[in-house]
């Protein structure tokens, strides 16, 4: 073994090293959140128990670096699991596979592959040109900003693991069917012509990533999603806080609660055009849910806001024609009603 | 001379790696040139899809991510 090879090696479990103490130490001062807000809140600035003012500070301060910190671990996680997982590969398992088998991996790797909606257009013409059948392609392409790890956080932070886990399966169910309609509906020439004229040229040979440069990754990926989203997740907890120290109001329980059979398609309508990314979200689902709406017609806003958005539909102008806009678009919708009325009827 | 490509459509993150390039060849004092790439047919001649991408003299060398300078430097070697 030549020297470099030690010294990487060495690094590589100085590295690991690292990363089990830092796990260690995050482990340490999250089981401590909650004894903290409560001796800040009641012993140093002695706040009365029952005060609405005590329970809102107690909850912000609690919450606060709860989600933060579950936010950072999980997108360092998340981002060390896409180094595994590039477009190319993802890809490539896609390629010549059959509708529904197809549809269910690619809803899955949606999850794990890095996208950017910036990308969207490269990413199908990579797909569809080179053998990804159109259905899974838009399964891809469903998931991979629907299911969102950000989301998935912050839903289990704030609101528990069964949300988290129903936005997750649901999430995902949309995306399958989605595709697999589209699939069926052999939408193919739909498509704009240029499109399945384009000869990509061939993929970059994936460079084998070492450890040390996978965690610096998964660094990066931390400060570029927690940087731009703590704001948001800190404007959602002052919200949820006030909510959680006084008394909610239920004013929305009218228009967007259960007994409305019309507060899904409206939810959806309305979130459909709208624009936001997973976290920017969360504040105004907090509120929706705390004066009074049903979590299914919350979880359809949310759902169609971060699936659909006008901008997306006009970058994807570029290579789907109208007919196949509508058609995506409306078939999304459709399962996000169809899941939305689901909760509000079972739960 | 290095012919330095930046690929994308032109999103905040393709001018950013577009001005981190510039910084980067400026301070290696390499003679350069950027050429941004922005049709999506000739986007995809280069087999990526992640944008924004990465070329140096015809040869990807990144794609998906935002480099800084530094990272740009050993690219430009």
């Amino acid at each position: 073994m030549n020297p470099t090879n030690n010294q990487n090696q060495g690094r590589a479990w100085a590295f690991i090293a690292g990363g089990l103490g830092g796990l260690v130490v995050w482990w340490w001062v999250y089981g401590r959140l909650a004894g903290f807000a409560d001796w800040l809140v009641f012993t140093v600035l002695g706040l009365p128990q029952e005060s609405h003012l005590a329970r809102a500070l107690e909850f912000f301060v609690y919450e606060t670096p709860k989600v933060l910190m579950l936010l950072t671990l999980v997108v360092f996680g998340v981002g060390i699991i896409r180094t595994f997982f590039t477009p190319e590969r993802t890809r490539a398992i896609l390629q010549g596979k059959r509708e529904s088998v197809g549809n269910v991996l690619a809803a899955l790797l949606g999850i794990v592959t890095p996208f950017c909606s910036c990308s969207a257009v490269p990413l199908f013409i990579g797909f569809v040109t080179t053998g990804v059948p159109l259905g899974v392609t838009f399964s891809f392409l469903i998931s991979a900003p629907m299911v969102n790890e950000v989301a998935l956080v912050l839903l289990f932070g704030l609101f528990g693991w069964k949300v988290a886990a129903l936005y997750l399966g649901t999430g995902l169910f949309i995306a399958i069917i989605a595709g697999w309609v589209i699939g069926r509906l052999r939408l193919e020439r739909h498509v704009e012509e240029w499109v399945y004229a384009t000869k990509p040229g061939a993929a970059m040979e994936a460079d084998t990533l070492d450890w040390p440069m996978r965690l610096r990754l998964g660094v990066e990926a931390v400060r570029d999603i927690v940087g731009k989203v703590w704001i948001y997740v800190l404007l959602g907890i002052a919200v949820g806080a006030g909510i959680h120290g006084y008394v909610p109001e239920n004013f929305m329980a009218a228009i967007m609660g259960k007994d409305a059979w019309w507060s899904v398609p409206f939810a959806v309508v309305l979130g459909v055009p709208m624009y936001s990314n997973a976290a920017g979200i969360i504040p105004i689902v907090q509120a929706l849910l705390g004066k009074g709406a049903a979590l299914g017609t919350v979880l359809a806003f949310m759902m169609s806001v971060i699936a659909l958005s006008l901008p997306e539909a006009i970058i994807l102008r570029k290579v789907l024609k109208p007919r196949l806009i509508v058609t995506f678009f409306g078939i999304v919708a459709a399962g996000i009603m169809v899941v939305g009325c689901l909760f509000n009827a079972l739960l | 001379m290095k012919k330095i490509q930046i690929l994308g459509t032109g999103c905040a993150k393709c001018q950013q790696l577009t001005a981190n390039a510039e910084t980067a060849a400026k301070q290696l004092g390499v003679s350069f040139e950027i050429v941004k790439i922005k049709e999506i047919p000739e986007i995809m001649k280069f087999g990526v899809m992640s944008t924004p991408a990465l070329a140096v003299d015809g040869v990807i060398k990144s794609q998906g991510r935002l480099l800084t300078p530094e990272q740009i430097k050993p690219l430009l070697a």
